[in-house]
This record gives structure tokens, C-alpha cells and sequence, in this order.
């Protein structure tokens, strides 16, 4: 047996967590070096799926295939496609910053400092590296049990990572800040528990369906996608319709899909900003690629069945989240919303059902994550500074702290797609991709481009120009820690923005299978040009012209 | 040869990194360097020009692919470049002009503490510029078009901590984000058409696809041609933007980046030769852009925004130019030329002024400059007379080209274009006499300030001065040496084509006209500023006088129609947001799990009721599942 690769992937975070919390509560300073640690090791590993990983070869890689629950045909089942490795080495490279940028957030207040039993420090920490296990062994499933178990038990860590940590109180009193913090928590907690239970009744479906057809049931992705191409299974019309929803309806909890978003504005907004990052950049991941990994997959008619009403929630979600980030007053919410905007970029790409529009989503979650945790980290440490989220209590910190607005605008403008840097390429392609089969959808989504340079440079505007207000005259610029984390995120964004093509060249073959499998081609362009284009040498004659 | 091509882009790019990410070590050498990066890519378009002109007119595009940018399914972009003849105007004109402008600034800035990052800004936009006509395909000539939208947002707003200036900054992004999507679309019309969006493909077999497609096309480009190029409906920014420091205007809002919607236009040629209804509105947008720039620029005491008025006014000849095809590209581009030099003169004599002026930017407060700043004086001159076609020098030559081509467009058309050009002559002629009187002829009408501090107007220091300069012989001779054997003509002729119109007026006709109404137009001016005393204050004026005051009318338009709309409907939706779809949705979840009714619990933590009670729904869910498949 080769080595479990995937199987220590996520096991190393996990491990992390256990280690981390089992830190002594006097020595809480050091909690942080071992998660930081574990969170480093994990980068390495995934590092390693990454360079073992091999873009042409087969579908699913690193496999590793257990007998569980043999009663019920549950199989430990890992494996992972282009679009997989892609995400989990977006969570590894994200969580070491969030554990460094949240490096004080959990320190205890003086007066906690002589309980010994208190170790939020440790708990926080712990619980980041649980989260990360949790979506790192989501991405790896191909058993969609073992998926669904990860799916929702990482509600438990953020649920408390949530309600249990957040900003200090600023300008509301400490009560209503931890009546508003367990409002956010609750609320996180209920909608995605109602979606995962709405999908575990929907994963039961789906096992009495196999069980029927294939004599003894399965929730292996790979064997029931083998079996339905070979005609051994087949879905009633209305039953795959109904396990579709099933799921879908989990993933768009998740996702965010408008209408129903809104507990995240209220998490984001409530716990710290590396906290938030966590469910924005990384957890609400895992519900757009489950998207494409099992609705797409298991239920390919009815994805298409769904796709029109799907495509209008997402450009509503589009526009209707850019809208309401113009109208915030607080910076955290601002940034929640301009993220419901992108999940609906994200989802309009996945069921546009082209190649551009699937690998510009896919693309779109690697960006996204990466823009939003270099905007929501630099405005985690200009709230720390001030001890506000409101946005009218800031004004031309740019005059006092010049890398700190630096680095906030760069990521503001990854945030609106600034070509040259990576978003540009995802959005476009997601744009092109569903442009190309509903023109008008394409088209109305671009009011998304608009509206994103409005609600960013407004932003920037109140906050970081201006005149120097007097709470703001004393803010210090990046210290290093913070610099630390802030600049090679920076760094990945312009390198994505100028050379893509090694993530697109390991996102595009899982893409084409996907499509495959859904039975979906590329729209012909309607007059297309001479193949002999594509390799043309410099043009001598007129080669811009045809003005003669 | 084909590798400078990218080191043409690189060396600027590389000085934009250095300066802004060097730290406080370069503040004192950055402005240096920054001129020197931009004098060394000077140098190696020359380098290229040199090389260009060795070879054959038929064989002088060079190629270079460096690599594969995109590539998903039959997506596919590449970091390609394409050098030919328009493209290596354009490198000349903006490595020219923006090395002049760098040396000026080093005068200008000298006493700004950020200066090394204005210089970084300024690097940053020759590379963005650079790129922009570089590109051989409408993707990466988008990355050049949005990132010279990102340089002026950063110089427009350089001074930050003024209010005005940001918000500016901010306006011009976001306006010229709505011309962006015009591009977008119109990159994603071609693919879903074509299969491709690379310059040499898409337009050597435009024709194939039909009219239609083709419009739609051209339209989009010409929304996002209107957006930089700052013409009406999108060019409400431009004023504004004057708030920037006055050698970004005179670089990026007047002889290069505005620029850029000509070249657009003019390189996809071959899209709009095929689409008339997209070249009637290109002329049509051209004609209206012409009058309205011009209008406004007679009623601005501000000299930056008369100028700004008069920016526009002019782009609005070469929009009108390019839009008329083959007859008007070549025209097109080398008023474009013509203008970078006498309109970069022009701000950088105003510039000038303002730094002798302790930055008063009013002309009624000025008033007799001429006296204490001779070489101002007489760079300035002559680019006022270049501008307003005094024959003989820049302006004249390449104006005139264009009020010719209008008429030869032929038709009712031809004559209300031609005549909308000549009109726009002689108003232009008027409103730059009377920027002319109101700064350097009369009596001094500056007063000290509140502070008791007295302009003591003085020349400027060299090295704002010897760009002037040279921009001043440009201003009197290119237009000359352009026409010379019809050089420009020939030199563009291969890659825009270029056809002669059938003009119903012959072109001393034209010629002679053009004359006269400058003469009315100068006439005009001295009446009203020259031959009586001007007053400090602006008096009230004429219903069209406080019109265009207000830029006619343009921000208070925009206010109405979608900003104020836009405040009411995001406000609408916070509201509904947190009311309705919150509730909807909370209210939804909690009658289907049989909890309505406790709802205000949610909000008190009872997590454990909920989750138990959301798990018996569940069950019954999932028995109910079952018993379907079981029926």
C-alpha cells in the first residue's frame, strides 16, 4: 500500500488541534507556535499533493479506498481532481496567515490572565486547525457520507470560533457585543444545520436509490457515475430532481446564494476578521465545490433542470449583494456582502456549464480567497487600531499609516477585479464562460464590475483619505508580523494575475470531465477564424488593417 | 530586435516597483531615477523606430508572443506584442512626451514629501500606457486600459488628504469603469463571434461576420472609447480630474491616456469600416463631444479646467475623425500627435503659471503675466497658436485635415459634421484667446490672500522651462514636417488604410474657411477680454454662461438620473435586507420546523431546542424519503 498522502493531509491539522489544545494553560504563548507549526506542515503536505499530483493523468488521484460502515456501503474513500488540489492548497496557504494575523486576538484581558483554567488562547487556535482538517478531508471525499460527516461537523468549531471570539466592544457596550456575537453564532449554526439535515435526508434518498437499482447500495461517487454511464442505475425524473434540491439547497446555505446569505453578513461582521476570513475565504468553499463535485455529478439532469432558476438567484446575488455592500456602514459587513456578490459570480460560473465559466468559478474561489483575506486582514488590523467598524470613524489614515492604506487598497482593488491582478482573470473568464451561452445573463452580470469599483473605492475614500481625523492621528503603520502576512498574499495575487496558467492547466482537465459527465459542450463561435490563426507568425501585410 | 518590445514595457514597470515598494532610502534619488528609466525607454522606442524605418513600409510590423497567458478550452490570451507603425507613434509620443513631463516634474515637485512616489505613480502609467498600444490582442490591451485607469486614480487623488482630490479620483475610476464594460462586452462578442480576440485574426476576418454583430461591437468599444476618452455621455470626470497634480494633466488628461479611445477606435478599423451605424455614432458622439468641450472651456475662469474643456473639445475632433474611416484615421492619429505636443505645452505652461502664483489657478486673478515670465510666455504662445490652426503651425495642418475629411464624408452628413468642426474652430479660438488675454495680457488683478502673501510672479527653473520648450517647436513644426510629401500619411497608410473623400468643397475652400472663423473667434475674444478691463469677479452671465459654469449641466444631470435613484434603491435594500428577506427566510426555516411563533428565542441562544428540533424534522424528512421509494 502506497503512502496515505491524503489521509495525513488532513490528519496533521487535526492532530495540530489536539496538540495545540493540550498546551498547558500557563504556557499559553506557545499555543500559538504549535498550531503555527502544524498550520506550516500542512502547507507542506499539501505542497506534496500538489507537486504529486499530475494534471493529464486520471480522474481521481492519491486514491485511498477503505470498507467502513460495510452495512450501509459507507467507504472511506479520498481522492482528488484538479479543482480539489487546487482548494486545499488554497487552505493551506491561508491558515497560517490567519493564525498569524489572529496572533492576540484570543489573548485573555488582564484580569483573566491569573484563572488558570482559562485557555482561550489555546481553544482558539485548536479550533482554526479543526476547521482546516474539516474542509481539507471535505475536499479530499469521494464517498459522499464521509463527506456529509465532515460537512457538518465543521459547523461545531465555528460555531464556537464565532460566538466565542470576536472584536472588543468599540463603541457598543461589552453586553450587547456578546448578545449580537451569539446572535451571529446561533444564527450561523441554524441555517447551515437546517441545509446539512435537508441533504442528510437527500444523502438516505440517494442510498435507497442505489440500493434499489444496484442490489446493494453506495454513496461512492466514482461507482455511481460509472454506473449510471453504464445504464445500471437510473434516477426517476422527480427522484433526482428532489435529491438535487436536497443537496443544492445545503451548498447555497453555505455558499452563500441569495436569498439565503444572511447569516454570513452577521458572522463576518461579529467575529474577528481572521475568524471571518476562515468562513468566507475557506469553509463557504467547500459548499460551491461541492456544487461542482456532487450535484453536478450525481444529478447531471437535474442540474440542468435547475440551471435557469439557478442563474437568475446567482446574477440576484451578483447585484443585489454589490448593492447592499455600497449601502454598509461597516467595514466587516461591507466585505461580507461584496462576498455574497462573488459566491454569485462563483455559482453563475458553475452552472453557466462551459469550460471558461467552470474554470473561471474555480479559479474564482482560489482568487476570492486570497483577495478577501488580504482586504478583511489589513481591516481586522485597522479595527484592532481603533476599535471600530464603522466606517465614518476613520478618515485619511493613508496620511499617517501609509502601508497599512497601501496594502488595504491592493486589496481592494483585487477585490474589483483590477486586471493584473488574479481575480480580473477568474471573473472575466466566469463572464466569457456565461456570455457565451446566455448573452443578456453575461451582459446584466457585468453591472457587477461597476458596482464593485463603487463600493471599494468608497470605501478607501471614507476610510484612508481625506483629512486626518483626530482618533486616527496616533495609529501606528504594519508592524511586521502584520506585514508578514499581509505581503505574501500580495505577492500571489499579482503572480496569479500575470501567470495563471500553472493553476489552469491542473483546474482545466477536472473541468472538461465534470462537463463530460454532465453532457455538456462549448457554444461554436458563430464565425470562427482560421485555426491557422493560433500560430501565426508576425503579420506583414495589412495585419490590423483590412482598411484597403 | 523583438525582445525590446517587452524590455519597452519592462523598464518603466520595473521603476514603478522600485520607487514604491524602495522605501524612504530613494526619496531623494527617486525622482532621478523615475526620469531616467522613462528616458532609457525613450531610448529603446528610437532604438525600434531606427529599425522600423530600415525595413520596407509593408514589412515593418514586428511580433512577439513572450507567453501563454489564459488558456482555458478554446479560450485562449496571450502576453503577446505587436509593434507596428500606429503602435510605434503612440510608443514615441508617450515615451517623448512622458520623459519631458518626468523632467518637469522634477522642477514641480521638488518640495513635495511623496515625491518619490509620484514618480513611481508616473513609471507606472508609461508601463500601463505602454502596454496598452502594445498589446496584440483586446485582453491584454484591456490590462494596459485598466491599469492607465489605476495611474490617473493614483495621480488624480495624489494629493489625498484634500477631500476634492479624492473624490475626483474616485469619480474618474468609477466612470471609466462603465467604459470598461463596453470593453469587456465587446472582447466577449468577439469570442462568442470570432473564437478569438487577437488584433490580427479578428480584424483581418471582421467582414465575415455580419453587420450586426459587428455594430454591436463597435458600439461597445465606442462606449469604452467614450469613457477614457472622456466624450459624452461619459465625460463628466475629466474636469474633475484636473485636481491632480498639473504634470499628470498635462501627461494622462491631455496628450496620452485620453487619448487611448482614439487609438481603440482607430486599431479596430477594420470592425467599424464594416458597421456604418457604428461609425455614425462614433461621428456622432465626436461632433457633440467637440461643441460641448469647447462650450465649457469659454466659460471656466479656472485655466486647468478651460484647458480640460479644451482637451475634450479636441478628442472630440479625432473621435470625429475616426469614426469617419479610412478617410479620417490617419487624420485621426496625427492630430492626436499634433495635440500631444501643443496641449502638453499648454498644461505645462499653465503649471508654470500656477507655480509662480503660490497655485492660484483663477485667470481673472491674473493679468499681465507676460511681462515676468517671458519664456512661459512664449512657449505658451505658441502653443495657443498651434492649437487654435494658426496657419502655418501644428494644429493647423492637422485640424484642418479633419474639417476636410468631415466634409468629404459626404451627404447631410458630410455638411453638419464639416460644419460642427468649423464651428468648433472658431469657438476654440475664442475661448483660448481669452485663456491667453485673461494670463498674460492686461493689467495684474492679483491681490495678496487672507495671510497678506503676494504672488511674486517669477520664471521657472530649467528644468520646468526646457520642456516647454521643446514641446513649443513641436507645437510650431511637427504639424509642417508631417505633411511634408504627406509623410504621416504614408507612414500610417499600411496599417489604417486611407482613402480620399469626395469633398463638395474644394480644400482651399476648407482652408480659407478655417481661416476666417479664427479670425471671428480671436475677434470675438479681444472684443470681450482684450479691449476692456476684466473684472475679479465673474460677472452673472448668460443663462448658457452659468450653464456651462456648471459643465452644462453634466454632474447635476447624473445626479438626478442615477446617483440619487441609486442612493434611494441601495438604502431600500439595507432596509429590506435586514426586514424582509431575514425575516422571510428565519421565518420560513422556523414554521417548517414547527417552531413559529418562538422565534424571538433564536435571538436568546435556545441553540439546543432548534438543533433538536430541526433533527426530528429531519427524521421525519428521511422516513418520508424512504416511504416514497418504497410506494
Amino acid at each position: 500500500m502506497s503512502f496515505p498522502l491524503l489521509t495525513v493531509t488532513a490528519a496533521v491539522p487535526a492532530l495540530g488541534a489536539v496538540a495545540t489544545a493540550a498546551v498547558p494553560a500557563a504556557k499559553r504563548a506557545a499555543a500559538k507556535w504549535v498550531a503555527l507549526a502544524f498550520s506550516l506542515a500542512t502547507l507542506v503536505l499539501a505542497a506534496l499533493v500538489l507537486v504529486r499530483f499530475d494534471p493529464g493523468g486520471s480522474r481521481f488521484q492519491l486514491t485511498e479506498s477503505h470498507a467502513w460502515i460495510k452495512d450501509f456501503g459507507v467507504r472511506y474513500e479520498l481522492g482528488v481532481d484538479g479543482i480539489a488540489v487546487a482548494l486545499i492548497a488554497l487552505t493551506a496557504v491561508l491558515i497560517p496567515f490567519i493564525i498569524l494575523a489572529g496572533w492576540h486576538d484570543a489573548d485573555p484581558l488582564e484580569e483573566q490572565r491569573p484563572n488558570r483554567r482559562w485557555r482561550p488562547t489555546q481553544g482558539f487556535f485548536a479550533l482554526i486547525l479543526m476547521v482546516e482538517a474539516m474542509v481539507v478531508i471535505s475536499f479530499e471525499a469521494t464517498d459522499v457520507f464521509l463527506f456529509y460527516i465532515f460537512f457538518e461537523a465543521m459547523l461545531i468549531p465555528m460555531y464556537f470560533l464565532i460566538g466565542g471570539f470576536g472584536d472588543r466592544a468599540g463603541e457598543r457596550s461589552e453586553e450587547e457585543t456578546a448578545t449580537q456575537r451569539s446572535y451571529a453564532a446561533v444564527k450561523f449554526l441554524l441555517y447551515n444545520l437546517a441545509g446539512g439535515l435537508i441533504m442528510l435526508a437527500a444523502v438516505v434518498g440517494l442510498y435507497a436509490v442505489t440500493a434499489d437499482d444496484l442490489g446493494t447500495g453506495t454513496f461512492s461517487l466514482q461507482e455511481i457515475v460509472q454506473s449510471r454511464a453504464a445504464g445500471d442505475l437510473s434516477f426517476a425524473t422527480s427522484t433526482e430532481r428532489l435529491l438535487f434540491l436536497g443537496f443544492f439547497f445545503a451548498f447555497a446555505v453555505k455558499a452563500p446564494l441569495w436569498p439565503l446569505h444572511t447569516w454570513l453578513p452577521n458572522a463576518m461582521g461579529e467575529s474577528t476578521a481572521p475568524v471571518a476570513v476562515l468562513i468566507t475565504a475557506v469553509v463557504d468553499k467547500v459548499g460551491t465545490f461541492a456544487m461542482l463535485r456532487f450535484c453536478l455529478q450525481l444529478f447531471p439532469e437535474a442540474s440542468k433542470w435547475a440551471t435557469p432558476v439557478i442563474l437568475v438567484l446567482a446574477l440576484v446575488s451578483i447585484i443585489y449583494g454589490a448593492l447592499l455592500a455600497v449601502g454598509q456602514r461597516d467595514i466587516k459587513r461591507l466585505i461580507a456582502y461584496a462576498s455574497i456578490s462573488h459566491f454569485g459570480f462563483i455559482i453563475l460560473g458553475i452552472f453557466a456549464m462551459t469550460t471558461q465559466g467552470q474554470s473561471g468559478a474555480t479559479l474564482y474561489m482560489v482568487n476570492h480567497g486570497i483577495s478577501t483575506a488580504a482586504l478583511m486582514l489589513v481591516a481586522g488590523f485597522l479595527i484592532t487600531r481603533r476599535g471600530s467598524r464603522l466606517i465614518a470613524d476613520y478618515g485619511g489614515v493613508q496620511k499617517v499609516a501609509p502601508i497599512l492604506a497601501g496594502t488595504f487598497l491592493i486589496g481592494g482593488l483585487a477585490t474589483l477585479s483590477l486586471p493584473g491582478l488574479a481575480p480580473f482573470i477568474s471573473e472575466f473568464l466566469v463572464l466569457v464562460g456565461t456570455f457565451s451561452r446566455y448573452p443578456a445573463l453575461g451582459v446584466i452580470a457585468t453591472v457587477g464590475i461597476v458596482l464593485a469599483a463603487l463600493y471599494v473605492l468608497v470605501l478607501y475614500q471614507r476610510t484612508m483619505t481625506g483629512p486626518v481625523k483626530a482618533e486616527v492621528r496616533s495609529m501606528p503603520d504594519l508592524k511586521a508580523r502584520e506585514l508578514i502576512v499581509v505581503a505574501p498574499l500580495i505577492a500571489l495575487l499579482l503572480f496569479l494575475g500575470v501567470y495563471p496558467k500553472p493553476l489552469a492547466d491542473i483546474v482545466n482537465p477536472a473541468v472538461d470531465h465534470t462537463l463530460s459527465v454532465v453532457d455538456e459542450k462549448d457554444p461554436k463561435p458563430d464565425h470562427p477564424v482560421d485555426a491557422g490563426w493560433f500560430s501565426y507568425s508576425p503579420m506583414h501585410d495589412g495585419a490590423s488593417g483590412g482598411a484597403k | 530586435m523583438e525582445n525590446l518590445i517587452g524590455l519597452l514595457v519592462a523598464v518603466p514597470l520595473f521603476g514603478a516597483a522600485l520607487l514604491l515598494c524602495g522605501g524612504r532610502r530613494l526619496d531623494g534619488k527617486g525622482p532621478y531615477i523615475g526620469t531616467v528609466l522613462a528616458a532609457a525607454s525613450f531610448g529603446i522606442g528610437a532604438v525600434l523606430f531606427a529599425d522600423m524605418l530600415g525595413r520596407g513600409e509593408h514589412d515593418r510590423a514586428l511580433h512577439s508572443t513572450v507567453f501563454s497567458w489564459i488558456p482555458v478550452g478554446g479560450f485562449r490570451a496571450d502576453v503577446a506584442f505587436q509593434l507596428d507603425q500606429l503602435s510605434m507613434t503612440f510608443v514615441l509620443l508617450i515615451t517623448g512626451v512622458g520623459t519631458l513631463i518626468h523632467i518637469y516634474s522634477i522642477g514641480y515637485m521638488a518640495h513635495d514629501e511623496r515625491r518619490r512616489r509620484f514618480f513611481g505613480y508616473l513609471n507606472l502609467f508609461l508601463a500601463a500606457m505602454l502596454l496598452l498600444v502594445l498589446a496584440d490582442n483586446y485582453l491584454l490591451l484591456y490590462v494596459g486600459w485598466e491599469g492607465v485607469g489605476l495611474a490617473s486614480y493614483l495621480l488624480i487623488g495624489f494629493w489625498q488628504h484634500k477631500p476634492s482630490a479624492a473624490t475626483a479620483a474616485k469619480k474618474a475610476f468609477i466612470v471609466n469603469r462603465v467604459g470598461d464594460v463596453g470593453l469587456s462586452i465587446a472582447i466577449m462578442l468577439m469570442f462568442t463571434t470570432f473564437g478569438s480576440f487577437a488584433f490580427a485574426p479578428v480584424l483581418a476576418e471582421a467582414d465575415r461576420a455580419g453587420e450586426g454583430k459587428l455594430t454591436a461591437i463597435g458600439l461597445m468599444l465606442l462606449l469604452a472609447a467614450c469613457g477614457k476618452s472622456a466624450q459624452v455621455p461619459l465625460q463628466s470626470w475629466l474636469g474633475d480630474a484636473m485636481e491632480g497634480p498639473t504634470p499628470v494633466s498635462a501627461l494622462i488628461h491631455a496628450a496620452t491616456m485620453v487619448t487611448a479611445g482614439v487609438y481603440l477606435i482607430t486599431r479596430s478599423g477594420a470592425i467599424f469600416n464594416a458597421a456604418p451605424d457604428a461609425q455614425t455614432a462614433v461621428v456622432t458622439v465626436g461632433a457633440v463631444t467637440l461643441l460641448f468641450g469647447a462650450i465649457v472651456g469659454c466659460a471656466k475662469d479656472d485655466i486647468k479646467k478651460a484647458l480640460a474643456g479644451s482637451t475634450m473639445s479636441q478628442i472630440g475632433y479625432m473621435i470625429l475623425a475616426a469614426g469617419l474611416g479610412p478617410i479620417g484615421y490617419v487624420f485621426a492619429i496625427m492630430h492626436l500627435v499634433t495635440h500631444g505636443f501643443f496641449k502638453a505645452g499648454l498644461f505645462l505652461g499653465a503649471g508654470s503659471v500656477m507655480h509662480s502664483m503660490n497655485d492660484e489657478v483663477d485667470m481673472r486673478k491674473y493679468g499681465g503675466l507676460r511681462r515676468y515670465m517671458p519664456i512661459t510666455f512664449v512657449t505658451f504662445g505658441l502653443g495657443y497658436l498651434a492649437i487654435i490652426g494658426f496657419p502655418g503651425l501644428s494644429g493647423f495642418w492637422s485640424k484642418d485635415k479633419i474639417i476636410e475629411a468631415a466634409f468629404a464624408k459626404g451627404g447631410t452628413e458630410g455638411w453638419i459634421l464639416g460644419g460642427a468642426a468649423l464651428l468648433g474652430a472658431a469657438i476654440t479660438a475664442y475661448y483660448m484667446t481669452r485663456v491667453m488675454l485673461l494670463t498674460f495680457f492686461g493689467e495684474k488683478r492679483w491681490v495678496p490672500d487672507e495671510n497678506g502673501n503676494e504672488p511674486h510672479p517669477h520664471e521657472s527653473p530649467g528644468s520646468m522651462t526646457f520642456p516647454m520648450i521643446v514641446l513649443a517647436f513641436g507645437s510650431v513644426l511637427a504639424g509642417g514636417l508631417f505633411s511634408l510629401n504627406d509623410a504621416f500619411v504614408k507612414w500610417l497608410e499600411p496599417v489604417t488604410g486611407h482613402s480620399h473623400g469626395h469633398s463638395p468643397l474644394s480644400a482651399a475652400a476648407v482652408t480659407g474657411g478655417t481661416v476666417v472663423v479664427l479670425v471671428i473667434g480671436v475677434a470675438l475674444a479681444w472684443a470681450q477680454y482684450g479691449r476692456q478691463p476684466v473684472p475679479r469677479t465673474a460677472p452673472r452671465g448668460s443663462l448658457l454662461t452659468r450653464a456651462a459654469r456648471r459643465d452644462l449641466l453634466q454632474d447635476d444631470f447624473n445626479h438626478v438620473v442615477l446617483v440619487q435613484p441609486g442612493q434611494y434603491l441601495t438604502r431600500g435594500l439595507v432596509y429590506v435586507d435586514h426586514k424582509l428577506v431575514d425575516g422571510v427566510v428565519n421565518g420560513t426555516a422556523a414554521s417548517v420546523g414547527g417552531l413559529s411563533g418562538r422565534l424571538r428565542k433564536l435571538q436568546n441562544g435556545y441553540a439546543r431546542t432548534y438543533a433538536v428540533s430541526m433533527f426530528g424534522g429531519t427524521a421525519v424528512l428521511i422516513a418520508a424519503t424512504l416511504l416514497m421509494r418504497a410506494v
